[in-house]
């Protein structure tokens, strides 16, 4: 009715509501909102609850409901099953607003600076000088904490200040009237922009330089405390970022930058910049940046470091300015005391103050007065003879009177012997009395001389046996050469406590203890006395027995170690040498074991158990899984030991009673290294026994029969001269002698033999092996011209060996390869002809080595002792192998064809000759 | 060999497979150079092996008659010979105090593995399963353990003639020349029982145990081969075999049975003449 009202008559008409806005031209009639979306949302834009307002409410949803335009439907049933993660809790809060939150007590989420915290004196300045730090900051916003964190209560100063009538932003001091005529503060001098908000103070300092009221003061500038940063990076001093605000609004014309980095001068400056370079292009400049191409001053950019710049020479700074720093002190340091003093009068710190009263000098001590009938030259006293019996004498001396003592040790040093230097030293003794020259000597040469010399001639060797060293020159014992004398002793030295700890009767406490006597009787050269050590209560034949068997142990430890001494220097671990591969696990005692066996106590005393690793195929084969799996080794596992341990290398001659064809001794003494290695073989199994036996029967036998030839003389005026102590270990010995030769075919064979075959060849070796004796006879012959003959014969007899030992082996290769052909049956399991005759040449290999005492063939004929323990063939092969691979053709050729003897053998003599000669020749240039 | 055959080898450098029960002999076996010593044959009677006193051992195929290989490397008499379980290995030991396992299997010249612990030539060998039990000479039975990586070595004091293990692996018989043989536990080395009776000095003489372990048997030098009672250690049977020396002996692997070797003394052409006997131990 109204629109109708309205129609007819339209002044009076009265509407209602506010009009729809006029439709505009072309604008599209919007469409009306649908019932269901005309929501109320509060300011935030939430919905406005209405429903349940007061306890938390919901919002309406369609038509103002809770419910949907199908109805209200509660959520679907979703099981926990699946998503029991996912299921929350819901608390009043989450359907709370945000700002209700705190009128219930619910803390706030996000940090926010409470009232309590908020700093009360919030300049906008610092806030500013804030912001642009952490701009100007490596890290952006990290001093945003600042802000958040402040002081929570005004500080007393402050509150007294103002109480005092100061106001935040004005400096402290007394009121002050502004200067007529204020200049902007210069960039140069380091005075700190203002603190006041820069807008109004600028404006207000230029009105005050507009006009100024004459009684109007003002208070003071406020200044900006210093921000005393420490350093804490490594850029160098005074070295700052890239500024942004010079970086990005291009201030390249300001240069100047103050160390104090202060924000505030900062900010000032930024904003005053930031105020004047407005219609300034935005470019980045500097020589970090380089120009951009719209830059118009490019002159600067390539701004190159001209080496003019720097110094180039490093000198004292020039003076002048008085500065000297700390770099520089030299000129202080030259200059005197007293100029330092009036120096430092000019700059004394505050507080102190000069000495009235200088200190008082140094009190100085003439010197004494010389007596007048003092002489600048030393004079020493009489020096003690030095002698072993002097010593204890000469320590009482040193004791007393210290200084006089030292003097004459100092002065007498060389007159000192060797053992009293060595106590001097403070080293340890050497067990026997002094060493004599005779130590130096190998210990064959020396055995040979005691052997041909009898007791009385003790004298006479020892004067030969220096000369003899000097020339065989094996041993450069010069007793002039104090130095080298020296040297040697200590040596010997070495060699003592090497023979101490080589104990070849370990088993035998008391005949070790005998043996230690009896070598050190042997060291002094005192033969006689040698009886006393042995076992008064053993018979005669035991004594000899043993003596036999010391000297064999003596001279197989000593022949290798003075050998050694001689021409090597020591080496630090010699043990190595001495060590040989043996099984970890020896079998034990098996004298127990048959005690054991006599007891029928089987079990624990027969059994050894040992750990065996069996071969990685053979398990496989036998389907057994490998015991040790990760283990190389195969059989028993191995260990280093001492090669000396056991007697290995000397054995007891085997009695027998024929006493037969006394040899002569000579030949035994000289042939000692080998008879010292041939027993080693004995000592193994019966059947290895006999099957060396076999070969060595032939040397012992090629040898007594050139003995016999040669010397039959000498045996006899030995044996009666030195007596029975060493007739009996002779006889011994030829016992062994004998006992092979019951086992062997007649003398008849090899005489034959070396008849027919040791003709053309034995001759050319005999040849070489007369080279070689030559010297050491023609020594013996010159220095014994004057004596009887015989240390001539000895000469002889040692040549005739020689000669026998060149022989016998091309002889009896083929004789050796025949009879274990023929006495298989007797000897046991037999060998290859070709084996044996290689080992031949070994055994030959052998005596050449013990006589040229080349240290290498030593050592292989070392190796080849020690190995033949283990005696089994195996190991033979391999060390045939060595020996192929050492380049001694010898076996190599021996083995091919030991049946066409003659060429081959005289082959592999003349191999064995040079290898023998070589080193003698080479020694000999 | 086991059961059906036997097999005899002597100085005339041949091995003779026999019948032993019709006492016919099936094959001879030609190639050795020297006496073969001892001979074994396979789980499957289908190869032989031998060796002698020509340092060789033999692998032969039984059907063919052919040495399949030869295997050089002892260094003198090889005195015995076994095969393992499966013909894959022959354990061979030597008068050089070696026993050499050689690989039937691969063609390589050389041994798998040389047990030179042995002090002295081995006289026996015998192997079983994981283990291979070898006397020495040197007065030693030595067991090596495959399995168990250990080697036990049992001191019996005069040179072992022959080993054997029992069936049920728990013992082993040793021969010694000091005409005793002795039972030895194998775990423990301890003396279980000892049987003396017979005579056996100088030769390599076999030892046997009973297809049931009830019995320990040894050829003897006098002739005879004697039975023990194996638990009680006394002479249960002594069987006149021959007149001179009963060498070898071997017993069926499960019927009581047994094969003695005596030696005829002739002139020293044959040693060994092998004597098939049904007879009950």
């Amino acid at each position: 009715a109204a629109a109708e009202s309205g129609d007819s008559e339209e002044e009076d008409l009265v509407s209602y509501g506010t009009a729809l806005q006029p439709l505009q031209e072309g604008e599209r009639i919007k469409k009306p909102v649908p019932l269901q979306e005309q929501t109320v949302k509060d300011a935030k834009g939430r919905y406005q609850r209405f429903h349940g307002a007061f306890t938390g409410g919901f919002s309406a949803g369609y038509f103002n409901t809770v419910g949907t335009k199908e109805g209200w439907t509660p959520s679907a049933f979703v099981s926990s099953r699946q998503k029991r993660a996912d299921r929350t809790v819901l608390g009043p809060e989450d359907f709370m607003d945000e700002e209700d939150l705190s009128e219930f007590g619910i803390a706030p989420k996000d940090i926010t600076t409470t009232d309590d915290f908020a700093s009360k004196a919030k300049d906008r300045i610092k806030e500013k000088a804030r912001q642009i730090a952490g701009v100007v900051a490596a890290i952006p916003g990290t001093t945003a904490f600042d802000d958040l964190i402040g002081p929570s209560k005004i500080t007393v100063g402050v509150e007294l200040l103002r109480k005092m009538g100061w106001k935040e932003g004005q400096g402290i001091g007394p009121r002050v009237k502004r200067k007529p005529r204020r200049q902007k503060p210069d960039p140069a001098v380091k005075v700190y922009g203002c603190a006041l908000p820069p807008g109004l103070s600028e404006g207000s300092e230029d009105e005050e330089d507009e006009y100024q009221p004459e009684n109007v003061t003002f208070a003071p500038k406020d200044v900006m405390p210093v921000d005393l940063t420490p350093k804490e990076n490594v850029h160098g001093l005074g070295y700052k970022g890239l500024d942004p605000s010079q970086a990005l609004f291009g201030v390249s014309g300001r240069q100047h930058l103050n160390l104090f980095t202060g924000g505030s001068e900062d900010t000032s400056n930024l904003l005053g910049d930031l105020r004047h370079s407005k219609g300034r292009k935005l470019g980045i400049t500097g020589q970090a940046f380089g120009v951009g191409a719209l830059e118009e001053e490019d002159d600067d950019i390539y701004a190159t470091e001209t080496l003019s710049k720097y110094d180039t020479v490093l000198k004292d700074e020039e003076p002048g300015d008085g500065l000297y720093g700390w770099t520089a002190p030299k000129q202080y340091k030259s200059k005197k005391r007293s100029e330092r003093e009036v120096k430092y009068i000019g700059k004394i710190l505050d507080g102190f103050f000069l000495a009235s009263k200088s200190s008082t000098p140094s009190k100085i001590y003439p010197p004494p007065d010389l007596p007048r009938n003092y002489r600048p030259v030393h004079y020493f006293r009489p020096v003690i003879a030095a002698g072993n019996e002097n010593c204890c004498l000469r320590k009482a001396l040193e004791e007393s009177t210290g200084k006089i003592g030292s003097d004459t040790t100092q002065q007498s040093r060389h007159a000192l012997n060797a053992s009293q230097r060595r106590e001097r030293l403070g080293e340890t003794g050497l067990k026997g009395p002094a060493p004599s020259v005779l130590e130096y000597l190998s210990e064959k040469d020396r055995e040979r001389l005691k052997e041909v010399k009898q007791a009385s001639e003790q004298q006479m060797k020892a004067k030969i046996l220096p000369q003899q060293s000097r020339n065989s020159r094996f041993q450069p014992a010069s007793p002039d050469d104090a130095s080298h004398k020296w040297q040697m002793l200590l040596g010997g030295q070495l060699a003592n406590a090497g023979s101490s700890d080589f104990k070849p009767f370990a088993r035998n406490p008391e005949k070790q203890k005998r043996y230690e006597s009896f070598v050190r009787c042997l060291k002094q050269g005192e033969k006689d006395t040698l009886e006393h050590y042995l076992d008064p209560s053993m018979t005669e034949w035991e004594r000899g027995r043993e003596q036999e068997e010391f000297f064999r142990a003596a001279m197989f430890y000593k022949s290798s170690n003075s050998t050694l001494s001689s021409r090597f220097t020591r080496a630090k671990y010699e043990d190595d040498v001495d060590k040989v591969e043996v099984p970890r696990d020896q079998e034990n005692d098996i004298d127990d074991k048959e005690t054991a066996v006599k007891m029928k106590m089987f079990g624990k005393l027969t059994r050894d158990k040992f750990e065996w690793h069996p071969e990685k195929l053979l398990c496989k084969r036998f389907n057994v899984p490998d015991p040790y799996p990760d283990s190389s080794i195969v059989g028993l596992p191995k260990v280093k030991r001492d090669k000396y341990s056991v007697f290995n290398f000397l054995t007891l001659p085997e009695p027998t009673t024929s006493v037969t064809q006394a040899t002569n001794e000579n030949i035994q003494q000289n042939n000692s290294l080998n008879k010292a290695k041939k027993p080693s073989r004995w000592d193994v199994s019966d059947k290895e026994k006999e099957k060396k036996d076999s070969i060595s029967e032939f040397i012992s036998l090629a040898r007594s029969k050139a003995d016999v030839q040669q010397q039959p003389p000498v045996s006899a005026t030995e044996e009666c001269g030195t007596g029975p102590s060493e007739t009996l270990p002779t006889e011994v010995t030829n016992e062994d002698k004998d006992q092979e030769e019951e086992s062997r075919p007649s003398m008849d064979l090899f005489k034959a033999i070396f008849v027919s075959s040791s003709d053309e060849k034995s001759s050319s070796s005999e040849e070489e092996s007369d080279e070689e004796q030559q010297p050491t006879s023609s020594v013996i012959d010159s220095e014994t011209t004057k004596q009887v003959d015989l240390p001539d014969s000895s000469s002889f007899s040692v040549q005739g060996k020689i000669v026998a030992a060149s022989t016998d082996p091309g002889v009896s290769l083929s004789p050796t390869s025949k009879q274990e052909l023929d006495a298989t049956e007797e000897f046991g399991p037999k060998l290859p002809p070709a084996f044996s005759s290689g080992r031949f040449c070994r055994l030959l290999a052998y005596k050449f080595c013990t006589l040229n005492r080349k240290e290498k063939h030593r050592k292989h004929r070392e190796k080849h002792k020690t190995k033949r323990e283990h005696k089994h063939k195996k190991e033979k092969k391999k060390k045939h192998k060595k020996q192929k691979n050492k380049g001694k053709n010898k076996n190599k050729k021996s083995e091919k064809d030991s049946s066409s003897d003659t060429a081959d053998s005289s082959d592999s003599l003349s191999d064995i000759d040079t290898t023998g000669l070589s080193p003698k020749e080479l020694l000999r240039r | 060999v086991d059961g059906n055959y036997c097999l005899t080898c002597g100085s005339d450098k041949s091995l003779k497979l026999w019948n032993p029960h019709k006492g016919t002999a099936l094959r001879t076996y030609q190639g050795h150079g020297y006496e073969v010593l001892d001979a074994a044959g396979s789980f499957d009677n289908s190869q032989l092996c031998s060796c002698g006193a020509d340092k060789t051992v033999a692998l032969w195929d039984v059907a063919t008659g052919q040495v399949v290989r030869k295997y050089r490397g002892h260094a003198g008499k090889v005195n015995c010979v076994q095969f393992n379980e499966e013909a894959t290995i022959i354990v061979s030991g030597s008068i050089d105090s070696t026993v050499r396992c050689w690989d039937c299997r691969s063609r390589r010249p050389d041994p798998v593995q040389v047990l030179d612990e042995a002090k002295d030539g081995v006289s026996s060998v015998k192997v079983s399963d994981h283990e291979i039990l070898s006397g020495s000479v040197d007065g030693r039975v030595r067991r090596y353990d495959l399995r168990a990586g250990q080697l036990y070595s049992d001191y019996i004091g005069s040179p072992i003639t022959s080993v054997c293990f029992s069936k049920d692996g728990q013992c082993a018989l040793a021969a010694s020349l000091d005409s005793t043989l002795r039972l030895l536990d194998k775990e423990t080395g301890e003396l279980l029982g000892e049987y003396t009776g017979h005579r056996s000095t100088a030769y390599r003489l076999d030892c046997v145990l009973s297809e049931q372990d009830t019995h320990v048997g040894s050829a003897s030098e006098d002739g005879n081969v004697y039975f023990w009672d194996l638990v009680e250690g006394s002479l249960a049977l002594s069987l006149a075999v021959g007149r001179s020396v009963v060498q070898s002996l071997s017993f069926h692997p499960t019927l009581p049975c047994l094969l003695a070797a005596t030696e005829r003394h002739v002139q020293l052409w044959r040693e060994e003449t092998f004597q098939p006997e049904g007879d009950a131990a």
